[in-house]
């Protein structure tokens, strides 16, 4: 692994495989009463949100703590960063406090690298979401979540699956990191969207396109509806809710013709009667919520991997495919 | 006044001659032309060209002075081989009626290190909306022949249509920012394969090439001069050289950057890559090149846009778009056309000097090197190989995209009616 992670581009397969192998043991962590581990004991960990996300801020937050790491929360709202204070004088405020680990949602493309390139900080530079760049840990923990039902296994990668992702795939962060973390992994994607919402340019992209998303769903392992705002129809990338509703959103009839064994995804918040039906939302084919648990684990994986554990190590708990990582150890 | 003799200069690239100037005249062309009394300047291996013209420039001056003044941006100027800029409207008040246009050009007159012929913006604050005095500006001590909008498009399709009528009266040009405003909201970069996969809005050629499109029309209609600002897309290129083949009065011009540079650099996301028009593709460099070199494309123009360091020193959403370009043009233009081929040096010096005085009505400069012509010229050495060095720049700002990148060529002496702005590469 590479000291930052910005891009889902940044990781190869074994990184990858290696990232989701140290998840699920920290997972199992998770099931037991004392949920705490050492590993990052004295370590600063920074959320630096400069977009509103409740959900994302808490879960790296709870999987820092998790590994005792201090967090510091760092958000736009009421601070000076909606004053105008600029990027790069916030990262020297972070430095001068000892950050080692910088988590960043941005709602600018590309302010995670130039944080991370910039020389204005020396700790490692985790990508929480970058306008409609990348959002890295929702791809790995998609995968994660995919693997765990439908490839189990240390070691594994998801070679074989086809994944088809829905949605306002232009505007998206998690369609980009998935399509370049599933490939790496060895899946086969296809995006299905109106073609409005469809980047002009996607052809470089390692996966399939297609505007029909019947003519996918019977072929396919898990579907990942991507939230869709409603302000894109004031923007004429559709005709109308309804309308979209009907042709590319996911209801009970459209699930039922998929596999039986297929996943129904959706990176949350969700946006009912829009891309998802309650009914299917609801449904036990839905990893919704499992998602949100699997990412804590996913971002204490990655927390883990890049700042390299902490001292000492117990040979004892040397996690699976991590040989010559600092091993993790219970808080007992 | 002192007499300069340039010995052994290559004129227009061709063979060695001596060039005596004398009263801010060329007096003499010849070979072992008589020194005494005069400064000599050993031209042996250089090229002698007409003192470079720019079209399109950003001093800053008023408003932006810690990005630029009209005194810095004219020393970059003369460093860079230039003897005329135009400066473009968007200052801070912006040049819409005579007194600023007049400020401008006093303070250009008063510094002396190039001529400073201001532009003046086609609408009032460059909204697009209502004419500004262009009567007014064309009338006051600036003589402003060439109107732009610059950095906003003049969208309004009658807006337009009156300004390219109306400024006939007074042999005038309007300058187009061709820029579709709704086709480029948020855009950040060229739309493409870079744009997709970075995650950052597009602009698409389109939003130029139609703008460009509506407008020859426009000129033809009505019979009237147009510019087309930094041209950056072969579809634009297309368009241009059909209107051209209609006979229709359409002149453009081509930036440096986009002769050298493609949108592949953003994936940096270094903010020094950022600029309006964006960076395009391979393919529409080629055809960039090729068209300045069959004359589709008039001339070279520098787009030169100071920004101060902190405007650059950020995320790339956040900065600001644009890249310095006057120190730094002859040598991307010695790279990217006569190394390459494509232009001798006696284009060189049509496509740098006589087509953008001509189009900007520039008396004096852009004259060939002969007996009578005002001294407006420019010695370079094209041997000489360097890095650039932003920190070495007459500029104010630093935003060029070319620091630390071999570049060929060096302008070492520049003179403006006969007083050298530049001796030995350093101003004068
Ligand atoms: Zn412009």
């Amino acid at each position: 692994m590479q000291r930052h992670l910005i891009s889902a581009d940044d990781l190869t397969r074994d990184d990858a495989v290696l990232v989701l192998d140290t998840a699920e043991e920290l997972a199992q962590v998770a099931d037991r009463p004392v949920k705490k581990l050492p590993t990052l004991r004295g370590r600063t960990v920074v959320n630096l949100f400069f977009e509103d996300s409740t959900r994302t801020r808490i879960s790296f937050e709870a999987a820092a703590k998790r590994l005792s790491a201090d967090v510091i929360n760092f958000s736009a709202k009421g601070s000076s960063l909606s004053k105008g204070e600029s990027l790069k004088d916030t990262a020297l405020t972070l430095e001068a406090m000892g950050a080692d680990a910088v988590i960043i949602r941005h709602h600018d493309s590309g302010a995670p690298h130039r944080l991370a390139t910039s020389g204005w900080i020396g700790g490692s530079v985790l990508n929480a979401g970058d306008g409609t760049h990348q959002h890295p840990t929702q791809a790995l923990l998609d995968a994660f979540t995919m693997r765990r039902r439908l490839a189990p296994g240390t070691g594994h990668d998801l070679s074989g699956l086809h994944v088809t992702v829905v949605g306002d795939i232009l505007h998206s962060r998690v369609a980009r990191s998935n399509v370049q973390l599933l490939s790496t992994l060895g899946a086969r994607v296809t995006l299905v969207a109106p073609p409005t919402l469809v980047p002009v340019g996607v052809d470089g992209w390692p996966c399939e396109v297609s505007y029909d998303l019947d003519a996918v769903l019977g072929r396919t392992d898990a579907v990942m509806m991507l939230r869709v705002q409603r302000e894109r129809m004031r923007d004429a990338y559709f005709p109308t809710e309804r309308e979209y509703a009907r042709r590319y959103g996911l209801d009970g009839e459209r699930m039922a013709r998929m596999p039986e064994h297929a996943l129904v995804m959706h990176p949350g918040p969700m946006n009912r009667g829009m891309e998802i039906t309650a009914e299917v939302a609801d449904s036990a084919r839905c990893t919704a919520v499992e998602q949100v648990t699997n990412g804590v684990s996913i971002r204490m994986a990655v927390l883990y991997l890049l700042l390299g554990g902490s001292e000492p190590a117990t040979p004892a708990g040397t996690l699976p495919g991590t040989e010559g990582q600092t091993a993790l150890r219970d808080e007992s | 006044m002192t007499k300069t003799l340039i010995r052994g200069a290559r004129i227009l690239g061709g063979q060695p001659q001596d060039v005596l100037i004398e009263d801010g005249v060329v007096a003499e062309v010849g070979s072992g032309l008589d020194a005494v009394g005069a400064r000599t300047v050993d031209g042996d291996g250089q090229i002698l060209l007409p003192g470079l013209v720019d079209l399109h420039t950003h001093l800053r001056e008023p408003g932006r002075e810690d990005a630029e003044t009209v005194r810095t941006g004219t020393m970059a100027a003369a460093r860079g081989g230039f003897t005329a800029v135009h400066a473009m409207a968007n200052t801070f008040p912006v040049a819409d009626t005579a007194g600023v246009v007049e400020q401008v050009w006093r303070l250009g007159a008063e510094y002396g290190w190039c001529d400073v012929q201001p532009v003046g913006a086609v609408t009032v604050g460059l909204e697009g909306r209502q004419l500004a005095e262009l009567g007014a500006m064309h009338d006051s001590a600036a003589g402003v022949r060439v109107f732009s909008d610059d950095g906003k498009c003049v969208d309004d399709a009658v807006i337009m249509r009156r300004a390219l009528e109306y400024v006939k009266a007074f042999d005038g040009i309007v300058a187009q920012h061709a820029q579709e405003p709704r086709l480029t909201e948020h855009a950040q970069m060229n739309e493409g394969t870079v744009s997709a996969a970075l995650g950052l809005g597009g602009w698409p050629a389109v939003a130029e090439e139609s703008v460009i499109a509506r407008d020859v029309l426009l000129a033809a209609h009505v019979g009237s001069r147009l510019h087309v600002c930094h041209v950056s897309t072969a579809g634009s290129v297309e368009i241009i050289r059909w209107a051209k083949s209609k006979g229709w009065a359409v002149t453009a011009e081509v930036t440096p950057h986009h002769l050298l540079l493609t949108d592949e650099l953003v994936r940096s996301w270094d903010p020094v890559y950022k600029v309006n028009p964006p960076l395009r593709t391979e393919y529409d460099v080629t055809a960039l090149r090729e068209a300045l070199a069959d004359g589709t494309i008039d001339c070279v123009a520098t787009d030169h846009a100071p920004h101060p360091h902190e405007d650059k020193d950020c995320e790339w959403g956040a900065a600001a778009m644009g890249m310095l370009g006057l120190e730094t043009a002859l040598s991307v233009v010695q790279r990217t056309m006569v190394d390459s081929g494509l232009l001798d040096w006696a284009q060189v010096a049509d496509r740098m000097s006589a087509r953008p005085a001509a189009i900007g009505r520039l008396a004096g400069h852009g004259r060939p090197v002969s007996p009578g012509e005002p001294a407006n010229l420019v010695l370079v050495d094209p041997a000489y190989r360097g890095q650039v060095n932003p920190a070495d720049f007459a500029s104010r700002s630093r935003n060029s995209p070319y620091a630390g990148r071999a570049l060929p060529g060096r302008v070492t002496h520049t003179f403006l009616r006969g007083v050298a702005t530049v001796m030995d590469g350093k101003l004068a």
